[in-house]
């Protein structure tokens, strides 16, 4: 029991200006750290280039999405109008691409909206709720008016008093340590 | 490269003579307010204790809803004959009201869609009321085909599940194309709504003080933490979805005018029509987001963040949609006289001076006439005057579709078959109703959800700028 109270989350230091955790975080991307993150109220205009980040991998899946969406809507109509119970109106083709058109248009905005909404939670593992940060009692503020560098513990780099000393380095106030 | 670079850094001479006059940005929120205030200012509409013109608007509101089930209630224990439809107008106000719902519902997916792929940053300050807006107006506009099915109760035959007679919607109708385009509409709006509201219902779950309300808004903010690597496709997700959405809204209402144009019948067979219809959905939709959000700003006087240049832009949107609306007024009658279709001719002359020229002129003084009023600054800056005009705009765009459905029906092409549509009490108060059905679902969001997005209103600060000083 005791051990697992020990068992460190990361260290965590405050910012009150965007201008200082913008630069802060520069730092930190500088010094090579992988594991971390910049917790804002809004995002923050090229925080993900002074971070480093790649390019969010969302648009996979809205192309997945709306490819499927077509496919289906494809699918649908054709099972429905020419397969299953065919009908013939004004001597036409059974099926072509053009008559249900704007229902092959509506299922691939649909399905490419469903991926896109549900890969915003995919790829930001949310929903979750029991997060160590929640028990941070400045961490409320967050989402008010204070800009908050989280280092974590899994990054190779993570020595608590070192990466304490290199947060309070780059500025950060209210220095905690995150427990698990 | 090279070249441009240098030529921006070095003033030309010109300009030392000229002297150009500084054209400073319109700031969006004014006072200077600070992240803080904004947090304040919107939890403190949820937080507060309910105001009593909240519990005495929600009464009303709750007491003209039951008009509309009232009225349901009794053409489904009766029938459809209860409604004013018979031969040759068998569409009436059910569709009227039906379009009129759908076209007001736009103007939030324009702001929170289309205005953030433009970049237009005043939107902020209004695209969550706008798109809640957006949700509720499809909500009622929902009620009236579904009703006018009939048997309600077989409602569930437009969509494409299997059923007990062995048969499929048939995908050549555009009232199919309708079902798809209405249902996906009011998902992905939905969607897209609370998709940007979570990071706000973050805000109101840390300043919680009771437990049910830490309940209520964690569960809604799906444990949002605000870590930039969130952001980064909390962002991405929101550029796609405003991307998805404006193809989207112009589908939708260019899929609501095919029930029209793709019939034979005089007055409704155009091309058009979907640029058109469109147009005017816009139109009526602003309309209603200045009607709403004008009274709203007063109560919580939120003048700060929804100040003139807002109103402004809202006011111009109108006159410049309200006037493609006149143009296409004038338009149809061009083409109906160049084309030689006599029926065609006929239509429109019915239109304007036929039995139902009364609606045709109160929709051309609402729509084409008033709004030109907004040329005037000082009309603009007039908000009761604004608020007035805004009701003309949506009196007069609910008789447009009125005109259009009722005019081309009633006198089509065997004047043996002509008739007179009129309405039955069943009719006005399904109708009356909805208003009250909007106005309860919007006072809930009021008091239950972020009423204006505080990230976004946050990110367009001018302290939310890394590189300021």
């Amino acid at each position: 029991m005791n051990e697992r109270n020990e068992r460190i989350h990361g260290v965590a230091c405050t910012f009150r200006k965007v201008s200082d955790v913008f630069h802060a975080a520069e730092k930190v991307r500088d010094a090579g750290w992988k594991n971390w993150d910049v917790h804002t109220p809004f995002p923050i205009h090229g925080m993900d280039q002074a971070m480093g980040l790649p390019r969010s991998p969302v648009p996979r899946l809205t192309l997945l999405g709306g490819v499927t969406g077509f496919i289906t809507g494809c699918l649908l109509t054709w099972y429905m109008n020419s397969y299953d119970y065919p009908l013939i109106v004004g001597g036409k083709p059974y099926w072509s691409v053009i008559f249900p058109f704007p229902v092959l248009y509506e299922c691939t905005i649909l399905f490419a909206a469903f991926g896109t909404f549900f890969g915003q939670f995919i790829f930001n593992r949310l929903p979750r709720h029991n997060h160590p940060l929640f028990d941070l009692p400045n961490f409320a503020r967050v989402s008010d008016d204070t800009f908050m560098i989280v280092l974590e513990a899994r990054d190779p780099q993570f020595h608590l008093d070192e990466s304490r000393n290199f947060l309070q380095s780059l500025g950060g106030q209210e220095i905690t340590v995150i427990r698990d | 490269m090279a070249h441009a670079h240098d030529s921006s850094s070095e003033r030309p001479a010109i300009l030392d003579k000229v002297r150009p006059a500084e054209l400073p940005r319109s700031p969006l929120i004014l006072n200077s307010r600070g992240f803080h205030w904004i947090t304040d200012k919107v939890c403190g509409i949820v937080e507060e204790e309910t105001p009593l013109w909240w519990k005495i608007m929600f009464g009303v509101a709750l007491f003209v809803a039951s008009f509309t089930f009232i009225g349901l209630g009794y053409l489904v224990s009766t029938g459809t004959g209860t409604w004013g439809l018979r031969s040759p107008v068998g569409w009436g106000w059910a569709i009227v009201n039906f379009v009129f719902w759908v076209g007001i519902g736009h103007a939030g997916t324009l702001i929170s869609a289309i205005l953030c792929l433009l970049r237009q940053k005043w939107r902020t300050s209004i695209n969550r009321a706008a798109e809640a807006m957006t949700i509720f107006a499809v909500c009622c506009a929902g009620l009236f085909p579904l009703f006018h099915v009939g048997r309600v109760w077989f409602g569930w035959w437009l969509l494409p599940l299997p059923n007990q007679n062995g048969i499929w919607p048939q995908f050549r109708s555009p009232l199919e194309w309708d079902v798809f385009a209405v249902s996906t509409y009011f998902t992905v709006s939905t969607l897209f709504w609370y998709m940007g509201m979570i990071p706000d219902l973050g805000a109101i779950r840390d300043r919680a003080t009771t437990w049910w309300r830490k309940a209520f808004y964690s569960l809604l903010a799906m444990g949002w933490r605000g870590g930039n690597r969130q952001w980064s496709n909390f962002e991405m997700a929101y550029l796609l979805l405003a991307g998805l959405s404006t193809p989207l809204v112009l589908s939708v209402h260019t899929i609501v005018s095919f029930d029209f144009a793709v019939s034979n019948v005089p007055g409704w067979h155009t091309t058009i029509f979907p640029p058109y219809f469109v147009a005017g959905a816009i139109f009526s939709g602003f309309a209603m987001v200045l009607t709403l959000m004008l009274p709203l700003r007063a109560i919580y006087r939120l003048h700060d963040v929804i100040n003139q240049y807002h109103i402004d832009n809202m006011c111009k949107i109108i006159l410049a949609t309200g006037t493609m609306v006149g143009y296409a007024y004038a338009t149809e009658f061009f083409i109906a006289a160049y084309s030689g279709n006599v029926f065609e001719k006929f239509a429109f002359v019915n239109r304007a001076f036929g039995q139902y020229w009364w609606a045709y002129w109160i929709m051309v003084s609402c729509n084409v006439i008033t709004p030109q009023l907004f040329w005037f600054k000082k009309v603009r800056e007039n908000h009761s005057l604004v608020w007035i005009i805004c009701l003309f705009v949506n009196v007069g765009m609910w008789f447009e579709r009125f005109v259009i459905t009722c005019t081309s029906l009633a006198n089509d092409y065997l004047p043996s078959s002509w008739g007179y549509y009129s309405p039955t009490i069943v009719d006005i108060f399904t109708f009356f109703g909805t208003f009250g059905f909007f106005s309860v679902l919007f006072l809930l969001f009021i008091r239950f959800l972020p009423l204006l997005p505080m990230a976004e209103l946050k990110m367009v600060a001018p302290q939310a700028d890394p590189h300021a000083h």
